[in-house]
């Protein structure tokens, strides 16, 4: 441990032991019984959840507006960000590369949840707004990878093809993207799996799904239903989980 | 006239997407006209137009540097629970330690009896999306940073105990082993043994978690914990396009910021 | 006439030299072998013809015209009836050789039919016919990852003679086919030239079957030409100075050293 560390390592208490204060939160009064007891009673009233045969559909309808969410959102994503990589790669001259990355950019900056604030200020509450705001941070993530992609494909099948007099967009279907293919679609059910936890949690700010419907359950203060909900979540993921890892296996 | 073999599996699949498309379309109420519809048209059309200028008053500043500040340090406490968390419940979840694993004697049971429970309640500390906890927690202790220091350091507690155990795993466990076969106690045996090699990682990788979790600090104020991300739902519900334009420049310069933070950081361990 | 180099010299970005004052004519429907060893410029000089590189001084004309006095359309138009045979055959490994093969014709095919080619083969017995005259029928829907690398060449060739161009120009491309197959490879190639009365230019790395199929050997060395003769008149002495740079061997298919009297048969194309 040398000087550089122990500067490092009393600036990170001085930053810890600053946020605290600066939050003024009363570290004492968080952990003290009454605080606990207060916590204890607000989190017991999730238990046991509604297992109800009517409710148990609506989660189930929930997680099936979820996946939907994710796949229309991860489809419409894979599209655009395949139509703004082609620039993006510079294929139709620097200016174009420059805009179109900048857009790129743009559209992965602001995370999913943000632009789903917004898409929910742009189309009004439910799926639609969650299947836009996916729609359009994924565009931005897709394409990137697809314009590297695309960077980095071997021109001279594209070149030969052109020499023999094909089109220049033919040359790109027959000569480009059958290299580079395959990566795409790896990476778009990739970004799908992801994406599917991303729409349940979208929700939250109404943009439909089963965050939605937690929000919803919460504002009324229906902790069961909220609990059914949560573990709707949960299971959704493990689900899925399970299936990309089997997906994966098989595709060795 | 010879048949494509592949011409029959490449329309079944591509039927079998365009099948489930469309009722995809349909339970997302997929419908662009909405974005042209006149009524919706001059609300966005006005929301969009405020977008610019950004909003750069002495006073709003202000106030974005504040809660830009509140999400730093929202980030850094919630960290610093997360290790007080992660710390502890890693030591004992972790494989390196356990005195039963380097040969006969008692303990092989009492070892995995403590450490499966554990290993459970981390794992369920990290699925449930920290944007969840901090749902939970604004209803139970109130709009507010607390909620979002809270619901941050469960969800990472649970990631840091998780990855901490892994690192302890699989650094030089030789040194550990040693002092565990010479009767040393597990509390010492991790410092003296396991500690000293596995420190960069830890350092490194909680570094980098302290990142994503600024990123998730602001994501967590749209649901009232506080923070950048709270001040900027409430511009979209006022409908101030130029402040929340300011406060998501100020957002990509924060994660600018924290990334240069946490290399320098990271430097600094090498 | 066909083609005509006019004191063609091409300087590379790096600043070598490939050809140094080339003159070259070649009438409609003559059959020439080039012949020289690595670096001679053998490449380069096709690669002119086939516009697919400027020349940095004099004048090339392909199929009468001057390549780079025409607009875009027009030299797509004129690119279309050239076919070049490459060495390493440009070829995504993971198309299926029916696509590969097809791809000849982009240049006669309008762009819809182009691309619907791709969901359904539009010509599948076409391509199987040239795949046959290759002698590798069979593998019409395989895909060419799982070709060898004489099979991958032979597909190069089965696409050009797909494409029917008025000019065929071919580099090296049989030099990881077995020597049998080869020369009926070359046979194939130089009985399509005659029966359509088109122009073939074939860059060989085996002597004895440039000699045997071709009536005019154009030797190629430091990037002029050495000698543009009948077979008959190519002396032993002529081909082991043309090759010096390399070892005293003359390359053959067999790869020994053979006298130039055993190399020459009777030529077939007249």
């Amino acid at each position: 441990m040398n000087a550089r560390h122990w500067i490092a390592l009393v600036l990170m208490c001085a930053a810890v032991i600053g946020s605290f204060t600066y939050l003024a939160i009363d570290v004492r009064a968080l952990f003290s019984v009454e605080a606990a007891a207060q916590m204890w009673n607000y989190f017991a009233r999730f238990f046991p959840p509604d297992f109800s045969a009517d409710y148990l559909a609506q989660a189930w309808r929930g997680t099936l507006e979820t996946i939907a969410i994710s796949g229309v959102g991860t489809v419409l994503a894979a599209a655009c960000g395949m139509l703004i990589a082609l620039p993006a790669c510079g294929r139709f001259g620097p200016v174009a590369r420059i805009v179109s990355r900048f857009v790129l950019n743009f559209l992965r900056s602001i995370p999913e949840l943000v632009w789903a604030a917004l898409m929910v200020f742009a189309v009004g509450l439910g799926p639609f707004a969650g299947t836009l705001a996916l729609a359009l941070h994924t565009t931005g993530v897709i394409g990137r990878l697809f314009a590297e992609t695309l960077e980095n494909a071997p021109p001279e099948p594209a070149l030969a093809l052109q020499l023999a007099g094909a089109h220049p967009a033919a040359a790109f279907f027959y000569g480009t993207l059958p290299n580079v293919i395959a990566q795409f679609v790896a990476y778009t059910l990739y970004r799908w799996e992801i994406n599917i936890r991303m729409a349940a949690i979208l929700g939250v700010v109404g943009a439909g799904g089963l965050g939605q419907m937690l929000y919803m359950s919460l504002s009324l203060f229906q902790q069961a239903q909220a609990m059914t909900i949560i573990l709707a979540m949960l299971l959704l993921v493990v689900i899925v989980d399970a299936a990309s890892a089997a997906l994966r296996a098989r595709m060795e | 006239m010879a048949r494509d073999p592949a011409a029959l599996p490449r329309f079944v699949l591509t039927a079998l997407i365009v099948v489930l498309l469309i009722p995809g379309f349909k339970l997302t109420e997929f419908e662009p006209g909405v974005l042209f519809d006149t009524r919706n048209r001059e609300t966005i059309g006005r929301f969009l137009g405020t977008f610019f200028p950004l909003a750069l008053s002495a006073d709003f500043l202000q106030l974005v540097i504040k809660s830009t500040i509140e999400t730093l340090a929202i980030a850094t406490a919630g960290m610093a629970l997360a290790l007080a968390i992660a710390a502890p419940l890693s030591l004992l979840v972790t494989r390196s330690l356990s005195i039963s694993r380097i040969g006969p004697g008692p303990g092989l049971w009492s070892g995995r009896v403590l450490r499966t429970p554990v290993r459970l309640a981390l794992m369920l500390c990290r699925s449930v999306p920290e944007i969840v906890w901090a749902l939970l927690f604004v209803r139970a202790v109130g709009l507010g940073p607390t909620a979002g220091v809270l619901a941050i350091g469960i969800t990472y507690g649970g990631m840091l105990g998780k990855v901490y155990a892994e690192i302890f795993e699989s650094g030089d466990t030789r040194p550990t082993v040693a002092l565990l076969e010479s009767g040393s106690g597990h509390l010492p045996a991790f410092l003296y043994g396991m500690l000293p090699v596995a420190l960069p990682e830890i350092v490194s990788y909680s570094v980098y978690r302290w990142e994503c979790a600024i990123r998730a600090s602001v994501i967590m104020g749209f649901v009232g914990a506080g923070g950048l991300g709270m001040q900027m739902e409430l511009s979209m519900r006022m409908l101030s396009g130029g402040e929340v334009s300011t406060m998501l420049l100020v957002f990509l310069l924060l994660v600018m910021l924290a990334d240069g933070i946490s290399a320098a950081l990271r430097r600094v361990i090498e | 006439m066909s083609v005509n180099l006019d004191r063609v010299s091409l300087v590379h970005p790096n600043g070598h030299r490939a050809l140094a004052g080339v003159s070259l004519k070649v009438d409609a429907g003559e059959c020439v072998a080039v012949i020289g060893p690595s670096g001679a410029g053998k490449t380069s000089l096709l690669r002119v013809i086939a516009t697919a590189l400027r020349p940095s001084g004099g004048v090339v004309q392909t199929l009468g015209v001057d390549p780079w006095a025409l607009d875009r359309r027009a030299l797509r138009r004129l690119r279309a009836r050239i076919g070049m045979v490459h060495q390493a055959p440009p070829i995504p490994l993971r198309q299926r050789v029916v696509t590969a093969v097809l791809g000849g014709r982009l240049g006669s095919w309008p762009l819809w039919k182009s691309l619907a080619s791709l969901a359904y083969p539009a010509d599948i017995d076409g391509a199987r016919a040239m795949l046959g005259r290759m002698e590798i029928a069979d593998k019409l829907f395989e895909r060419c990852d799982r070709l060898s690398g004489g099979q991958l060449q032979r597909v190069g060739v089965a696409r050009v003679l797909y494409q029917q161009p008025d000019l065929l120009l071919t580099d090296e491309p049989v030099s990881a086919v077995d020597p049998a197959l080869s020369d009926r490879v070359i046979g194939e190639l130089s009985r399509e030239a005659q029966a359509r009365g088109v122009t073939l230019i074939a860059s060989l790395h085996a002597v004895d079957l440039a000699l045997h199929w071709f009536p005019r050997i154009v030797g190629v060395r430091a990037g002029e030409i050495a000698f543009d003769l009948p077979p008959d008149q190519v002396s032993d002495d002529m081909l082991r100075e043309l090759y010096a740079s390399e070892s005293a061997v003359v390359p053959t298919q067999m790869g020994e050293k053979n006298s130039a009297l055993a190399l020459r048969r009777k030529p077939l194309c007249s």
